[in-house]
C-alpha cells in the first residue's frame, strides 16, 4: 500500500499530488511535464517535497511536519529509471548483486533464481552492460530493483527510451511481475498502450495534480477525461473473460457485460479474466442489423453521446449492454446518420481486429 | 652500459622520493578541492578556484619564497611546527615535497574535477535506492568510475613535481643528499666549468623517467577504460 501527499515547487511549477495505490500496478499517465517523474523522484527519496506525506505498507517514509525524511537506501523501495542506469564498471551479475548484498538476510524475500529466469537474463550474467541490448540492460535493471525484496517497484518511463521491438520484447515480463513476485508497481508512462496493457488502477495527471484515480476501464470511459486519455489511441477498454476455443476456425469467444465478443484465436485458458482493448478506429456504426455480412461481432447499442473531435472526424460514446465502447466516425459519415444521443444503433467489430496485441491477462 | 654513478642515483632516489610524497601528501586534499569544486555550492566557490589555480601561473620563484615566508624556521607556520613538534620543512627534502605538491597542485586538481564531472550522478542515485549511504556510494560507484581521471591527476603532478625547479631551489636551495633533486643537480653541473658530459647524462635519465611515468599512465588508463567499457 502507498499513501501519498506531496507538494513541492520547482520554478513555475507546482507539484501537489494525493493518491493511494493499492497492489496490483498502478500507472502515473499525463503528458511530459504532467509531474509524473517528479513523484516517483520524491517517493524515491531522490528529491525532497515541501511538505507532504509518503507513506509505504505502512511505514512513514516522509512526513514534513513529524520531520521524518528517510534516506533513499533506507526506504526499500526498487527503482526502475527510464535508462537503465546499469554501473558500467560492473558485471551483469555484480549489478544484480549491487543492490541484493546491501539487502539484510532475513529480508529478502524475492529468490535470485527466480528472477534471473523470469527475465530471462542467465546467459547475460558474465557480460558488461556495455555489450547489452537496450532491452537486456532493462530487464537486468529490473532484475538489480527487484533484489532488494523491495515494498513496491517504482518504474519511471521504463520503456520509454527503446524502440517499438524492444518494447514489445520487454512488456510480457513487465506484466508478469507484479503478480509473481507479489509486489505493488507503480509505473509512470505517457504511453496508453503500455498502461492498457500493464495497469489495474489509472491516475491521471496533469500539471501536478492527480486529476482522477480508478480502474483503467471505467476511467476510459469517461467523457469527460476524454482530453487526458488520449484520442490519439483511443478506444475502450473492458473486462471480458475467455469463454471458448474454436480451433478449427482459429477463433476465440469472450464474454462481456454487453454480450460475446468473437475475437481472433489466442492461447488462453478458458475462465481466463482479461481486459480487451477496443480501437475506436475499428467499430463501425450501421443503423439497422446488417444481414449476410463478414463482420463477426454485431453489438446492440445505444448512442451515448456524439462529439466533433476535430474537422473530419467524430468520438461516438456508445453504451452496450452498461460498457463503454468508443468509435471514430468520418464526419461524412455522421452527415448521412445523423447520429444523436438515445438512438439505437450496432457496433461492428471485425473478429481479427481484437488480437494478442489487444488482451492482456487481468485473472488474479 | 648505462651505469648510473652515485650522483646520480642520489638525485634521481631524492626526485622519486620528493614526487611520491607531493602526490601522495597532496592527494587527499586535492580530492576533497575536486570535489568541492565540483559538486559544492557555496560563496567564495570562484575565489577557491582561483586560489588553487594560482601557483600555475605564477612564477616558481614566488612559490618558493612565499613558502620560505611562511615555513621557515621563524615563519608563523614554520616556527609553530618546530616549537610544537619539531619539525623543520624549510631546506629538507620535506621542504621539496611541500614545493612540489603546491606547486603541482593545481594540475591535480583539474584533472580530479574532470573526472567527476564525467561521472553520471543518476549513477549515484540508482546505487542511493539500492541501499548505498553516501560514502559506501562514493566508494563503490563514483570512485571507481573517475579512477581514470583520478590516475591521470595523479601521474600529471607526479611528472609535475618531477620537474620541479624554482619554488624548490627558492625554498629549500641545493644541499647535496637532501634536496638536491633531478632538476637542481642538473642546474648545478651546467653551471659549473666542465660539466656538460654529466649534464647530458641526467637530461637523459629525466627525459627518461618522464616519458615512463607517462607511458604507464598511458597503459593504465587505456585498461580501466576497457574495464569500463566492457
Amino acid at each position: 500500500m502507498l499513501e501519498l501527499s506531496l507538494k513541492r515547487r520547482q520554478g513555475q511549477f507546482l507539484v501537489d499530488t494525493q493518491l493511494m495505490a493499492g497492489p496490483g500496478v498502478t500507472a502515473l499517465f499525463g503528458p511530459s511535464g504532467s509531474g509524473k517523474s517528479s513523484v516517483i523522484a520524491m517517493v524515491a527519496g531522490l528529491s525532497r517535497p515541501d511538505s507532504g506525506r509518503i507513506v509505504v505498507d505502512g511505514r512513514v517514509l516522509f512526513d514534513s511536519e513529524a520531520g521524518i525524511d528517510v534516506a533513499p537506501e533506507g526506504r526499500r523501495l526498487g527503482v526502475v529509471f527510464q535508462e537503465a542506469r546499469l554501473f558500467p564498471h560492473l558485471s551483469v551479475a555484480a549489478n544484480l548483486d549491487f543492490g541484493r548484498n546491501r539487502t539484510p538476510a532475513a529480508q529478502r524475500t524475492i529468490d535470485r533464481d527466480a528472477v534471473i529466469e523470469v527475465l530471462g537474463i542467465g546467459h547475460l550474467l558474465d557480460r558488461r552492460p556495455a555489450n547489452l541490448s537496450g532491452g537486456e540492460k532493462q530487464r537486468v535493471a529490473i532484475g538489480r530493483a527487484l533484489l532488494t525484496s523491495p515494498r513496491i517497484l517504482l518504474m519511471d518511463e521504463p520503456l520509454a527510451a527503446l524502440d517499438t521491438n524492444r518494447k514489445a520484447e520487454l512488456l510480457p515480463f513487465i506484466a508478469t511481475l507484479s503478480r509473481r513476485f507479489n509486489i505493488p508497481v507503480l509505473y509512470v508512462s505517457h504511453a496508453m498502450d503500455e498502461v492498457l496493457r500493464l495497469a489495474d488502477t489509472l491516475v491521471l495527471m496533469q500539471q501536478g495534480r492527480a486529476v482522477a484515480v480508478g480502474p483503467v476501464e471505467d476511467l476510459l470511459a469517461r467523457p469527460d477525461l476524454r482530453a487526458l486519455t488520449g484520442r490519439a489511441d483511443a478506444g475502450a477498454a473492458i473486462r471480458a473473460v475467455v469463454a471458448g476455443h474454436e480451433p478449427d476456425y482459429g477463433i476465440t469467444r469472450l464474454s462481456f457485460g454487453g454480450g460475446a465478443l468473437v475475437a481472433a484465436g489466442m492461447d488462453l485458458a478458458v475462465g481466463t479474466e482479461v481486459r480487451v482493448r477496443i480501437h475506436a478506429r475499428d467499430i463501425s456504426i450501421a443503423l439497422t442489423a446488417p444481414q449476410r455480412i463478414s463482420v463477426r461481432n454485431v453489438l446492440p447499442v445505444v448512442v451515448r453521446s456524439v462529439e466533433a473531435a476535430d474537422n473530419h472526424s467524430c468520438d461516438v460514446m456508445l453504451d452496450c449492454g452498461g460498457v463503454v465502447l468508443w468509435a471514430q466516425i468520418t464526419a461524412f459519415a455522421q452527415l448521412q446518420l445523423k447520429l444523436v444521443p438515445g438512438m439505437r444503433a450496432f457496433a461492428l467489430l471485425k473478429a481479427v481486429t481484437v488480437t494478442r496485441e489487444d488482451i492482456s491477462d487481468h485473472s488474479n | 652500459m648505462f651505469a648510473l654513478t652515485p650522483l646520480e642515483i642520489e638525485a634521481l632516489s631524492l626526485s622519486l622520493l620528493v614526487s611520491g610524497w607531493a602526490v601522495a601528501g597532496s592527494l587527499p586534499l586535492g580530492l576533497a578541492c575536486a570535489w568541492l569544486l565540483a559538486r559544492g555550492r557555496f560563496p567564495g566557490k570562484t575565489l577557491l578556484d582561483g586560489v588553487i589555480h594560482l601557483p600555475l601561473v605564477l612564477p616558481p620563484v614566488v612559490v618558493g619564497y612565499g613558502l620560505l615566508v611562511l615555513l621557515g624556521r621563524r615563519g608563523p607556520v614554520g616556527a609553530w611546527l618546530y616549537d610544537w613538534f619539531g619539525i623543520t620543512i624549510a631546506f629538507t627534502w620535506k621542504g621539496a615535497a611541500v614545493a612540489s605538491a603546491v606547486v603541482a597542485f593545481p594540475l591535480m586538481v583539474r584533472a580530479i574535477r574532470l573526472s567527476l564531472e564525467g561521472v553520471d550522478r543518476g549513477l549515484e542515485q540508482a546505487a542511493r535506492t539500492l541501499g548505498c549511504g553516501p560514502v559506501r556510494t562514493f566508494l563503490t560507484v563514483t570512485l571507481p568510475l573517475m579512477a581514470p581521471g583520478l590516475l591521470a591527476g595523479v601521474i600529471l603532478a607526479f611528472a609535475r613535481s618531477l620537474s620541479e625547479f624554482g619554488a624548490t631551489i627558492t625554498f629549500v636551495s641545493n644541499i647535496p643528499g637532501e634536496t638536491r633533486t633531478l632538476p637542481i643537480a642538473l642546474y648545478a653541473l651546467t653551471q659549473a666549468p666542465g660539466g656538460d658530459d654529466a649534464a647530458f647524462r641526467l637530461c637523459v635519465i629525466s627525459v627518461v623517467v618522464a616519458f615512463a611515468a607517462l607511458l604507464a599512465s598511458e597503459v593504465l588508463a587505456r585498461r580501466m577504460q576497457a574495464r569500463l567499457k566492457g
